[in-house]
């Protein structure tokens, strides 16, 4: 789920597939049907995801699970804005 | 959202003169002003805003596109523009190329799913190769502006 207040914008997309790059596994981000590549900047952007969004992560290689890991940390933290007050 | 639901037209710019960062924020920031669309008492904030902004992370985006941008309390909804640079300029992009597309956008404190969906259309417009052609190879406002104007037409199948 997305949690900072703010949304998927573009430093979160960024630090998003600054992480992603550090696995060799394929990423996906899927909201709904939607499927995108985790490792594209532009692509994570069209999600246009607000505070709440519930994305679907899924890793195809083998760092996978250390992959899904890292990234759904990531967000849980709120791609470390949670502590924004603006 | 639609290019035309934030994109100033009358402050496009198809040729930016300046060659380095901060001088193409200043170009689109002063193309603002003159078109109206911001006070000039507010020029010098919002560029340092931008600029900033640019300090936690580069929003080039990759693809030689770029989206500057701010929050700034002097807006009530949110403004932008477009900018082409036929040379490039060097953004400290991610995956290092220069930036010739420029989309640059100023919102209000306190509405982050504008600036969300602004993103979105943008990128969402951008991954059609064609568009993305098309509008480095513009060099003049109307081109720009038919482009836009087709895109927000679907005529690119976002």
């Amino acid at each position: 789920m997305v949690t900072n207040r703010q949304g998927f914008h573009a430093r979160p997309a960024n630090l998003f597939v600054q992480t992603a790059a550090k696995f060799k596994s394929q990423i996906s981000v899927f909201k709904g049907n939607e499927r995108i590549n985790g490792k594209s900047i532009l692509d994570l952007l069209t999600l246009g995801a607000q505070q709440g969004t519930r994305l679907r992560l899924e890793a195809d290689g083998e760092d996978s699970s250390a992959a899904i890991e890292a990234l759904a940390q990531l967000m849980q933290d709120g791609f470390g804005e949670l502590n924004e007050t603006e | 959202m639609k290019f035309s639901d934030f994109v100033h037209v009358n402050a496009i710019k198809a040729e930016l003169a300046a060659e380095d960062k901060e001088n193409v924020i200043r170009e689109l920031v002063a193309s603002l002003v003159a078109a109206g669309a911001i006070n000039v008492a507010d020029r010098d904030g919002i560029v340092a805003a931008i600029m900033k902004r640019e300090e936690l992370g580069s929003t080039g985006i990759g693809r030689g596109v770029a989206v500057p941008h701010t929050k700034h309390a002097s807006v009530d909804r949110l403004i932008g523009t477009v900018g082409v640079s036929n040379l490039g300029v060097d953004f400290n992009s991610l995956d290092g190329e220069k930036v010739h597309l420029f989309f640059l956008l100023i919102s209000p404190p306190d509405r982050p799913g504008d600036h969300l969906r602004a993103l979105e259309n943008i990128s969402r417009q951008l991954r059609n190769d064609t568009f993305c052609r098309f509008l480095k190879q513009s060099n003049s406002v109307k081109d720009i502006q038919q482009l836009l104007d087709e895109a927000d037409h679907d005529h690119f199948g976002g």
